[in-house]
């Protein structure tokens, strides 16, 4: 238990009596009223979540456009077409095309970058990235000295403007646009502020030196947002079907099997795992990733349960929950192709019964 | 936290009623309940099962984990609680009363009386 990080908003989480897990090596909340309570908050006004354990890292060169170019090399997305304040959801794959990690990059200037990772994935991703970057670019990872909440929920745009007019700032700054960063370096430390999240529901993420954070926290409670757990955080994003890493992601699962071709740009002639894709993309996939929904009363979907039909396994659930919003249980599945398409009926396979599901579209709210 | 003096309980933290007719009613406490946190789901047993005492004979349900509910005695099944399939939640908020899982037939009734009394399991959950 000792090794495990405290989040610098731990002190406060303690003080709310919120129940921690281990997650990542990290000591965090899973929830404190109820997880389903914060995740119905989340979606009716809005919430706000510790995500100090998630991953910063700077990527930046002296040399004009060599960051960009070596991260166009090592991510997905077409990073050197994005401009500065813009950022876009990404993946880092391997050389067979299999997925390190889903991330989101952001662009501070020309030639600086800002990447949030996973916080499991942290030292493997910068380990990936050093080990690929050419000499004249540089990776800092600033994880250690940032902290970070996520404001999230219809009201949040409103909250931000709030919070600065109670700092006494007579003209709050606008939320950037969806995606977008706002890079607001401060006397008091740096201060990264996203159009992001990872709930589905408008919202910020606000990343900035780590002693600073418990007053925004503090701030954030007072204009009205609910404190939300990770529970709430893994349902919310179930419902919008993004996918976790380590569950839905695997290092031999490619984005085009997990439904993730939004998020790579394959009109780039060249990036890691790109070969791998486009042999996917032309022989045809074994299996992929989809939405499956629970059609009677059953015991809530887990990691782990087999998928069936006709008494045959043909899947395996990655993740699963019971969405509070639909009132049934869902799950994302690994299932074998032809068994895939939307309305295709199957069994869950739940301590040694079998109960119906079906495949459904994307997302499930 | 209540731990209501009439009853008995197990280790496991399931509780046991003595219904004076060769029955037992058999709940979890209100530590156990807030422990497992809001549930979801409850899978009771069938009638006329046969479970000997520690067997595993239902499972609870909250968002983040399923777990076992034993026996504290051993005996026959002679009824669940089926209102638990509508409002899992009757566990959450009402654990001695219209949250109890399902009553057993006890085989050998000397079996209530080895179990902890409400001072000895309130010692327990204390440590």
């Amino acid at each position: 238990m000792s090794d495990l990080k405290l989040s610098p908003l731990n002190s406060r989480h303690v003080e709310r009596h919120s129940r921690m897990v281990d997650f990542a090596g990290w000591s965090l909340p899973v929830q404190y009223e109820g997880i389903k309570p914060e995740a119905v908050a989340v979606r009716r006004s809005g919430g706000v979540f510790d995500i100090s354990h998630m991953g910063q890292l700077f990527v930046s060169s002296s040399t004009t456009g060599a960051a960009a170019a070596a991260l166009d090399q090592l991510l997905t997305s077409r990073v050197s077409a994005l401009k500065p304040g813009q950022g876009q959801y990404c993946l880092m794959l391997n050389a067979t095309g299999g997925i390190i990690d889903d991330l989101i990059v952001y662009c501070l200037t020309a030639d600086s970058y800002f990447l949030v990772v996973n916080a499991s994935m942290v030292t493997e991703d910068s380990d990936w990235l050093r080990q690929h970057l050419p000499g004249d670019v540089v990776l800092e990872n600033a994880s250690e000295q940032f902290g970070g909440i996520a404001v999230q929920g219809p009201e949040s745009a409103e909250w931000f403007a709030t919070l600065q007019r109670a700092a006494g700032e007579p003209n709050p700054v606008p939320l950037p646009k969806r995606f977008g960063i706002l890079d607001l370096p401060r006397s008091m430390g740096r201060f990264l502020v996203c159009r992001t999240g990872y709930t589905g529901e408008d919202g910020f993420e606000l990343f900035c030196d780590a002693p600073l954070l418990g007053l925004w926290w503090d701030a954030v409670v007072d204009v009205g947002a609910t404190p939300a757990g990770l529970g709430a955080r893994d349902l919310l994003r179930l419902e919008k079907c993004y996918p976790l890493n380590g569950s839905d992601l695997k290092p031999d699962r490619s984005p085009v099997e997990c439904g993730l071709k939004f998020a790579v740009d394959m009109s780039k002639e060249n990036f890691i795992g790109r070969d791998g894709l486009v042999r996917q993309l032309n022989k045809g996939i074994s299996h992929r990733l989809v939405a499956v929904r629970q059609t009677a009363k059953a015991p809530p979907p887990r990691s782990g349960y087999t998928v069936l039909h006709a008494d045959q396994v043909v899947g395996e659930v990655t993740s699963g929950g019971v969405s509070p919003g639909l009132e049934c249980g869902i799950a994302l599945v690994w299932i074998a192709s032809g068994f895939h398409s939307i309305g295709t009926e199957l069994m869950m396979e739940i301590r040694g019964k079998q109960f119906p599901c079906q495949v459904v579209k994307k997302p499930f709210v | 936290m209540s731990i209501p003096g009439n009853l008995r309980f197990a280790e496991s933290h399931e509780w046991v009623r003595d219904e004076g007719d060769g029955t037992v009613t058999v709940g979890i406490s209100d530590f156990a309940q807030e422990k497992l946190t809001e549930l979801v789901y409850v899978e009771l047993p069938e009638a006329d099962r046969e479970v000997s005492a520690g067997e595993e004979v239902a499972v609870v349900e909250s968002v983040k984990s399923a777990s076992d509910i034993y026996s504290p005695v051993a005996g026959t099944i002679v009824g669940s609680n089926s209102s638990l399939e509508d409002d899992p939640t009757l566990v959450n908020n009402s654990p001695y009363a219209d949250g109890w899982l399902y009553q057993v037939k006890v085989s050998d009734s000397s079996a209530i009386a080895q179990l902890m009394d409400a001072a000895a399991y309130a010692a327990m959950i204390a440590e």
